[in-house]
């Protein structure tokens, strides 16, 4: 395969898509908990909250999504500042766009899976957590958390996944990420089908390197269980 | 903030022939895909390798690209081989981007499709199955009359899953020139510079088309299930 000199060019732009998953990933596991407490909270504002954000978000197309976040965010941020009585212009790249839609997205969906796993947490560790005089952070941090990850890694990895792919919608924003390296190639060499095959090369290794890191992940979040069913 | 709702009912008509085309996508590729995924679902459900090992790889593409890529792939990638654009018989629908995108589109959900089919397929109990056998029934008897009709109910709910994620993925098909939902939204945006208001009604019409595509699965698997309503 003739690259033209444009392989490296494709490598950056892999690790852009890298850098964008990772990151947005971080954004949606903090608003999946966020919305997962939300739902499962003992206030129903906060219950209608959560529950809004999941159907509103997970009923629109991510590139909706995108598109909204790279092009109303202005606009938005701009009219939440006024209410401050500051006036600037605050502008979203494509970078931090991409980011908060794919977090958010990803978080609405991650909502679902934690509170799944929140549910299979036995009431009776909480309880003795607070007997024991742990607060809320600690209970949360050293008892739900560690079995709650266990439980919801494998939805997570399968969103993930999912995520992964949807980087490549970035590309409509012009985030320099494989899709639109690919098409600066293709507009200069015009073989289309050489440099988007190309791309879809690379998804199929990041998706494989992914579901293997995905598995030891696993393995270790279950390393508890292992030496118990032997 | 000044949102102009005004701009929204002007502009509604103009949205509502993209949502007409989004939902036209949608079930045509949904039709498509699911014609597609029987044939590739039965073959990988095989017990012999080799039948398996070509729906694997069919499968383990189009799940492990992005859809953008392959639609990508399919209207500009292959108009990079000369036999293809001098092909009288091809060429008109392969430049056509609501062809390539229903192409795109039913590839892909077949290869979800695929696997919901086979994981239906393999949970149809087996003594349903032996019994089949012990009747007499044919091969091609069984997979009609027994493991089809099982498996068609197991994933239903799963296929309905699968539509909903296929009604947003058609948003990407305005990315190559079609005018669906949001590429409608886009050319009305570059028309009024309102990309806020347009955008969130945009939304609102695929919630709107997602609560009912939901209700209509909801109907059928009523229907198909209606032999179990009274046994409850």
């Amino acid at each position: 395969m003739n690259l033209h000199g444009f392989g490296p060019q494709l490598l950056l732009g892999t690790l852009m898509t890298v850098r964008l998953a990772l990151s947005a990933v971080s954004v949606g596991l903090v608003l999946g908990l966020l919305g997962a407490t939300a739902k499962s909270s003992r206030h129903a504002t906060l219950r209608l909250m959560g529950e809004g954000y999941t159907t509103i978000v997970r009923g629109i197309p991510e590139l909706l999504m995108v598109l909204i976040v790279y092009f109303g965010s202005s606009t938005m941020i701009g009219a939440v500042l006024r209410q401050f009585g500051i006036d600037t212009y605050v502008e979203l790249g494509p970078f931090l766009s991409g980011t908060v839609a794919l977090g958010l997205t990803f978080g609405a969906y991650a909502t679902e899976v934690f509170r799944g796993a929140l549910l299979t947490v036995p009431r009776g560790q909480i309880e003795a957590a607070q007997s024991l005089g742990l607060g809320r952070w600690h209970c949360f941090h050293r008892i739900v958390l560690p079995q709650l990850w266990r439980i919801a890694l494998p939805g997570l990895g399968n969103l993930f996944m999912v995520l992964l792919k949807d980087t490549a919608l970035i590309s409509v924003v012009g985030l320099d990420e494989i899709m639109r390296k690919a098409q600066i190639a293709v507009g200069d060499t015009r073989e289309p089908f050489t440099f988007y095959g190309c791309a879809a090369l690379i998804y199929l290794g990041l998706t494989v390197v992914t579901s293997g890191g995905l598995m030891a992940l696993e393995h270790r979040a279950n390393r508890g269980y292992r030496r118990a069913r032997s | 903030m000044s949102f102009d709702s005004g701009v929204i009912v002007d502009t509604f008509p103009k949205l509502l022939t993209g949502a007409v085309l989004t939902v036209q996508l949608v079930a045509l590729s949904g039709l498509g895909g699911l014609a597609l995924a029987f044939p590739i679902g039965i073959a990988r459900s095989s017990r012999r390798p080799w039948v398996r090992a070509l729906p694997w790889c069919y499968i383990f593409f189009f799940r492990g690209t992005p859809l953008l890529v392959q639609l990508f792939l399919v209207y500009y990638g292959l108009s990079q081989f000369s036999s293809i654009r001098h092909s009288e018989l091809l060429w008109p629908y392969l430049r056509d981007p609501y062809w390539c995108a229903l192409i795109a589109m039913s590839m892909n959900t077949a290869a979800y499709i695929a696997e919901i089919l086979r994981g239906a397929l393999q949970a149809v109990p087996r003594g349903e199955i032996e019994a089949a056998i012990a009747v007499g029934m044919s091969k091609t008897q069984i997979l009609r009359r027994i493991l089809v009709p099982r498996a068609v109910r197991i994933g239903l709910p799963a296929y309905s899953n699968e539509v909903i994620l296929m009604l947003k993925g058609s948003a990407l098909a305005s990315t190559i020139t079609l005018l669906e939902l949001t590429g409608m939204a886009r050319t009305i945006i570059a028309e009024t510079y309102m990309p806020v208001e347009i955008f969130l009604a945009a939304g609102a019409c695929y919630l709107a088309i997602s609560f009912l595509m939901v209700r209509t699965f909801k109907l059928v698997e009523n229907i198909l299930n209606r032999h179990l309503r009274h046994a409850r």
